[in-house]
């Protein structure tokens, strides 16, 4: 059980990392706007998740309320981020940002 | 509002059929306010649930309308269709993930992506389902919702060229199937 | 098992400063917004873990909840003031 908890965390430690190294990386503020937002939404779901399994190591009704409640935090952050993203999007829009191509580069 | 054309008798009727259709989206919301307490106080002394049932009855009794508008049968089916669409949605973030991923570590970066725009028309009617895909698409990496309206137009950016091909796909038709409405 | 978890909780803050160098040095104001949010995002897990680490999960599972809401109205309202600022047109040819 320990290992497989292990191995979710390391996995989402990795979503993470790529999603800081698209941050850096990326041209142009839209497309950073990807990683940012979803593989963030993805590390958060399996690093969440596996600390829930972890806590349900003893088996007691108090912390399967517990358990209960980290997963809120899942459903939350799912009906949030996209919400969050898609606003950040409307504002960069609306301000008239361009977004990056690739014609720019060949110019 | 004028209401004085109406006869008295006919105005009752309908304010009891209105408080009969009022009173199960009133009973869903307190169940779900009630247990949500519960979940998030964790204590079961008798003082903090009233407190609990108190609050979570004024709160349905202004707000009742705000989750089910109104209550009808079709809303259980599509409850449960839409929770045999969660697993699906799950794998489907999880392939495309692999795939943000992939372009995140090329080497070559530039080369690969290929921002653009793509604008197409859907015939959703409800705003459910016009919020659904909405963040599913958004949900999905290598595309995301910049606008969508009433009319069910929506405007996507997408990452690169393969992203924007498979637009609007198989996922629309999912969304569809959920709440009964026409492609 | 705790060890583990502090390690997991040490590489989190490390990965932080990937996204605060997008806060410090990002062209636009929206390209710091991003930055913030995914500083906000990581910061809800590393709170998980050091619930875990302090072996008080009641108390921090609480805490992690009322920081993703606030990091959530946090963006919405940045991003709704955002909206009406001139400049930032010339403002992406930066990079």
């Amino acid at each position: 059980m320990d290992i497989f908890v292990i191995c979710l965390l390391t996995i989402g430690l990795f979503f993470f990392f790529g999603g800081a190294v698209g941050i850096i990386r990326m041209p142009g503020f839209y497309t950073r706007l990807h990683p940012a937002g979803i593989l963030d939404t993805m590390g958060i779901l399996v690093m969440v998740v596996a600390l829930a399994i972890y806590n349900l190591h003893q088996l007691t009704f108090e912390s399967v309320l517990l358990t209960i409640k980290i997963l809120l935090i899942v459903f939350f952050v799912f009906l949030s981020s996209p919400t969050a993203t898609h606003s950040i999007v409307d504002a960069g829009m609306r301000a008239g940002l361009r977004y990056w191509t690739k014609k720019k580069e060949k110019e | 509002m004028t209401v004085s054309t109406r006869s008295p008798g006919q105005n009752s009727c309908k304010q009891t059929s209105g408080y009969l259709k009022s009173f199960f989206p009133f009973l869903i919301t307190f169940f779900i306010m009630f247990l949500s307490w519960i979940v998030l106080s964790g204590k079961f002394e008798p003082l903090l649930l009233w407190l609990g049932g108190i609050s979570s009855f004024f709160v349905s009794y202004y707000f009742y309308d705000l989750i089910f508008p109104d209550f009808k049968l079709k809303y259980f089916t599509v409850f449960f269709r839409f929770v045999r669409y969660i697993p699906w949605i799950l794998f489907e973030i999880l392939k495309a993930n692999f795939h943000l991923l992939y372009i995140a570590f090329h080497p070559r970066l530039k080369e690969i992506i290929d921002p653009q725009i793509v604008i197409f028309k859907t015939n959703l009617k409800s705003d459910i389902a016009i919020t659904t895909l909405a963040n599913s698409i958004t949900l999905t990496p290598g595309t995301i919702t910049v606008s969508a309206n009433s009319d069910g137009v929506f405007k996507v950016h997408a990452l690169d060229r393969q992203t924007a091909e498979a637009l609007p796909g198989v996922m629309l038709e999912k969304v569809a199937k959920i709440f009964g409405e026409k492609i | 098992m705790t060890d583990f978890f502090l390690w997991i909780a040490l590489g989190l803050c490390i990965l932080m400063f990937c996204p605060l160098y997008r806060v410090m040095f990002g062209p636009t104001v929206l390209d710091r917004l991003v930055g913030v949010n995914a500083i906000g995002s990581k910061t809800v897990v590393l709170l998980l873990l050091i619930g875990f680490i302090y072996k008080r999960i009641d108390m921090f599972v609480d805490i992690a909840l009322a920081y993703a809401f606030l990091n959530f109205i946090a963006v919405l309202a940045a991003s709704r003031y955002f909206h009406k600022r001139k400049g930032l047109y010339e403002e992406s040819f930066l990079d």
